[in-house]
């Protein structure tokens, strides 16, 4: 028997309508533990780096965790990956909410799509009854409306539906795939879904999922979930609200606004309003969200409530979670009822909350710079609010220059030209970033935003706090009861670490510290990854309630694998290396690994030169990030490194140049 | 009619209004009452359903009650508060109207037995698991006319017997026992 997984993935080929039901490997499960770890695997063996994102041969899998669907509480996430046509990267976004558990009750792990159906279709599985569904009713219909109206045509009011909108329909590259409460957003994967002419996945399952120690198992969530009530009775003290406590950040349920409207930046990631609150601002936003919100929520077995229902007045009411709430806001500089209002349209349509708004305002700014003209904008209101409504209602059909914007900053501004590179200023590997611009490097940062594939600062941080306690006291009462760490050593590192002078950024944490943590960071984001944890209860808040020490433990008990620190540590560098080498693959290397060139005032070459090669060192890559032939031997990818020997990988050390062809001007 | 006897009351108060919709109360019971206990879960096999519709802003938790082999001559539909609650919304019982409280598999009735279980546990599974005080458990001694308890075994049967017929079932089960004994 197998325990937690199914041990069983579906297999779609929407262009020939096949449905297919495949055992998996056990050993797989192993080596790669699940989620993002066989997704990696899959991609890596199916999907060339010749396959174009918009090719039938590119696959979309979703899959759900390894521990989703076991009383492990917040273990519900989605990971979607595919080739995304934003970075022509490997994208993989994660969704909480409910699919996961409910497609591991139907008994199974993942849904692998292929080909292409020629009329727009859905799925709906319902055990082991799985049938390809015409969804041409449901064209041009809204995310949540799609999600409605299946239920009810399928009198399943229990089906968990994914589902995308207008923008993943038109393949625009910042489309997201929804799903009630959450949603894939990142990496344009909804463009994947739409050219894939799935409209959506419906899922019922009421079959039993296994765990192989049941006893021991119980005993583990038990902890975790007294430790949680623990936590939100204990905030951490001398840090900002939303990292005092557990969840994703709980921009739903605290007025924090003051702190986001004053430190991120509004417009295109321009200009930062120091001084900008004010009372009446704070009384007026209370009352905004106040009003508009009924609910906070949570996804399938998790006590934290990090999600929103909202009704803006005189529309539907839809689901919300985190930045959002602020990022049209922001991108507007219009006010927190503005930003609820349009995110409600923004969510019918599938679209990504962080890089939509960008985008909108980028699209501003060029004509307020001459750029684009009046032309390019025929019928635009004069108002700033109506812009914006009228910039998504033209990205999303990509209608006139929203078909331009609908491909993001970075391909949009190649297209216009006319010195249009310079706007498209906040990116990474082509990808639209949180709207942040600092004083001084910030080293640990630093790395995190240039080798983070997951291409999101949120992503990749956590654990470590962000910037040192002004007291020694207050580091000394940090540390006591810091558990979590993986090594004595950052316990230490933290009680040194000073606001100024000699041990203060940016020479201290020094070069090894900084890579250390970073290493510890993004490893827990990892293994969320494949377990299907949500990052809220692990990977991201301050002491979480999920760590190194009990992971292995639930693993074990769960999956019944034996698992140790070490074993987890080397499967989740294996499939870390291997997103890495898929990316290699795909021609990105060390002159990719940066952040937006403004992201720091003050920058140290010679500094960030040395934390690059340090950590590539103890990452096992060579001084182009590519994975040396001895780390991939010793994590048992030699099929990596034949197939880099293939390709004179090691050789053609340079990459790709990183500015290819759009995929969307090569339209099939 | 039993004669008055001092019993424990146990009654669980749920408050809707905390209620986050995460469905933690279904999981753990369906858990609990697996064999062995907690080698699985599948909250379809629950004893208490949340009945949850995001958008209209229902969490209604529903603990499965007594089974019952006919259904109703008529519906109710309940509106508190300008929400409209489905129809039999509020219904405790396992009934063939529905598929809520019945053994995914076998179609069997569920019903919710306070987690009785051998020692006692502190409080119902459900309970313990909703950290967001959706679910109070209370203990208190009344005064009550003794019923007859009905069986667990009892309650199966006679909704196989609803659905098959006596003697079917009677024919079924000396057949098994008989193949039991050789
Ligand atoms: S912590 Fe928040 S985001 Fe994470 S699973 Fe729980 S409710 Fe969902
Ligand atoms: S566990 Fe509590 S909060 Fe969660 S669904 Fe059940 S009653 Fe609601
Ligand atoms: S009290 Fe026990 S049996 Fe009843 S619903 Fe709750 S967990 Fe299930």
């Amino acid at each position: 028997m197998r325990y937690a997984e199914t041990g069983y993935n579906l297999e779609i080929d929407l262009t020939r309508g096949s449905i297919e039901r495949v055992a998996t490997d056990p050993r797989d499960t192993e080596l790669y533990l699940g989620g993002l770890g066989t997704n990696a695997k899959i991609l890596w063996e199916r999907v060339p780096p010749e396959v174009e994102p918009f090719s039938p041969d590119n696959l979309l899998i979703f899959s759900a965790g390894l521990l989703c669907g076991t009383p492990a509480p917040g273990c519900n996430r989605t990971i979607v990956s595919t080739v995304s046509p934003q970075t022509l990267l490997m994208a993989f976004s994660m969704m909480g909410g409910f699919w996961a558990p409910e497609l591991k009750y139907a008994g199974y792990d993942k849904v692998i799509f292929r080909g292409k159906s020629p009329d727009l279709v859905y799925l709906w599985i319902n055990n082991d009854k799985v049938e390809i569904r015409d969804a041409s009713h449901l064209k041009g219909k809204g995310s949540g409306e799609t999600a409605e109206l299946i239920r009810k045509e399928l009198k399943e009011p229990h089906a968990q539906v994914a589902s995308i909108g207008m923008a993943g329909e038109n393949r625009v590259y910042f489309a997201s795939i929804e799903q009630g409460r959450s949603s894939a957003s990142r990496g344009g994967i909804g463009a994947v879904m739409g050219d894939k002419g799935l409209k959506a996945i419906a899922v019922r399952g009421t079959k039993d999922i296994n765990v192989a120690r049941p006893a021991e198992f119980m005993a583990l969530c038990k902890e975790v979930l007294e430790y949680i009530k623990f936590r939100n009775e204990n905030p951490i003290p001398g840090v900002m609200p939303i990292l005092a406590g557990l969840g994703s950040p709980q921009e739903m349920k605290i007025h924090d606004e003051k702190w986001h409207t004053e430190n991120f930046m509004w417009g295109n990631s321009r200009v930062r309003r120091k001084g900008f609150w004010n009372d009446e601002i704070a009384k007026q936003w209370a009352e905004t969200l106040d009003s508009m919100r009924t609910r906070l929520i949570s996804c399938y077995n998790c006590p934290m409530k990090c999600g929103a229902t909202i009704t803006p007045p005189g529309l539907p009411t839809y689901m919300m979670k985190c930045f959002s709430k602020l990022t049209y806001t922001m991108a507007a500089y219009s006010d927190l009822a503005f930003g609820l209002e349009i995110a409600q349209r923004a969510t019918e349509y599938g679209v990504d909350g962080f890089s939509t708004p960008q985008v909108m305002a980028f699209a501003l700014e060029l004509y307020e710079n001459g750029i684009l003209t009046d032309d390019d904008f025929p019928g635009m209101p004069a108002d700033n609010e109506g812009r914006f409504y009228w910039l998504l209602d033209r990205i999303v059909r990509r209608e006139g220059i929203g078909d331009v914007l609908a491909n993001g900053t970075y391909w949009a501004a190649k297209q216009i030209g006319k010195g249009a590179e310079a706007f498209a200023h906040n990116n990474i590997k082509k990808h639209e970033q949180l709207p942040l611009k600092l004083s001084m490097l910030n080293p640990i940062y630093f790395l995190m935003y240039a080798t983070g594939e997951k291409i999101n600062i949120t992503q990749i941080e956590g654990q470590f706090p962000q910037a040192p306690f002004p007291t020694r006291e207050e580091r000394e009462a940090f540390v006591k009861d810091w558990f979590q760490v993986p090594d004595e050593k950052f316990k230490q590192i933290l009680l040194d670490w000073e606001p100024r002078g000699e041990k203060s950024m940016p020479y201290y944490p020094t070069v090894d510290m900084c890579c250390d943590i970073v290493d510890w960071q993004e490893r827990m984001h990892y293994i969320d990854d494949a377990l299907g944890m949500c990052a809220g209860l692990s990977s991201f808040p301050l002491k979480p309630p999920y760590h190194i020490h009990n992971y292995p433990k639930f693993i074990s008990a769960g999956a019944g694998i034996d698992m140790d620190e070490e074993t987890l540590t080397k499967a989740a560098k294996r499939y870390r290396t291997l997103i890495r080498a898929f990316n290699i693959g795909r021609g990105m290397r060390r002159k990719d690994d940066k952040p937006p060139e403004n992201h720091w005032k003050k920058r140290f070459p010679e500094l960030e030169k040395e934390l690059l090669d340090a950590y590539y060192k103890l990452k096992g890559w060579n001084e182009q990030g590519i994975p040396t032939k001895e780390t991939l031997l010793d994590l048992g990818l030699d099929y990596v490194f034949e197939e880099f020997e293939r390709r004179e990988i090691y050789s053609n050390s340079e990459g790709a140049p990183s500015e290819d062809a759009s995929p969307e001007t090569a339209k099939n | 009619m039993g004669e008055k006897k001092k019993k424990i009351v146990k009654s669980i108060t749920i408050d809707v209004e905390k209620c986050n919709g995460c469905r933690a109360c279904e999981m753990i019971c369906s858990a609990f009452h697996a064999t062995p206990q907690y080698s699985s879960n599948n909250p379809a096999r629950s004893r208490i359903r949340l009945i949850r519709d995001p958008l209209r802003d229902i969490y209604l938790p529903v603990y499965a009650g007594e089974y019952t082999p006919a259904e109703c001559m008529g519906r109710d539909k309940y509106v508190i508060d300008g929400k409209e609650y489905d129809e039999c919304g509020f219904c405790r019982a396992s009934c063939p109207s529905r598929d809520a409280f019945k053994e995914p598999d076998s179609k069997l009735p569920l019903k919710c037995d306070m987690c009785e279980d051998d020692p006692p546990q502190e409080k119902p599974l459900c309970v313990q698991w909703c950290l967001n005080d959706a679910l109070i458990y209370e203990e208190r001694e009344e005064e009550v006319e003794e019923d007859v308890k009905v069986e667990d075994v009892e309650v199966g049967l006679e909704s196989m017997i609803d659905k098959y017929g006596l003697e079917k079932v009677m024919d079924t089960i000396s057949r098994m026992a008989a193949a039991k004994r050789s």
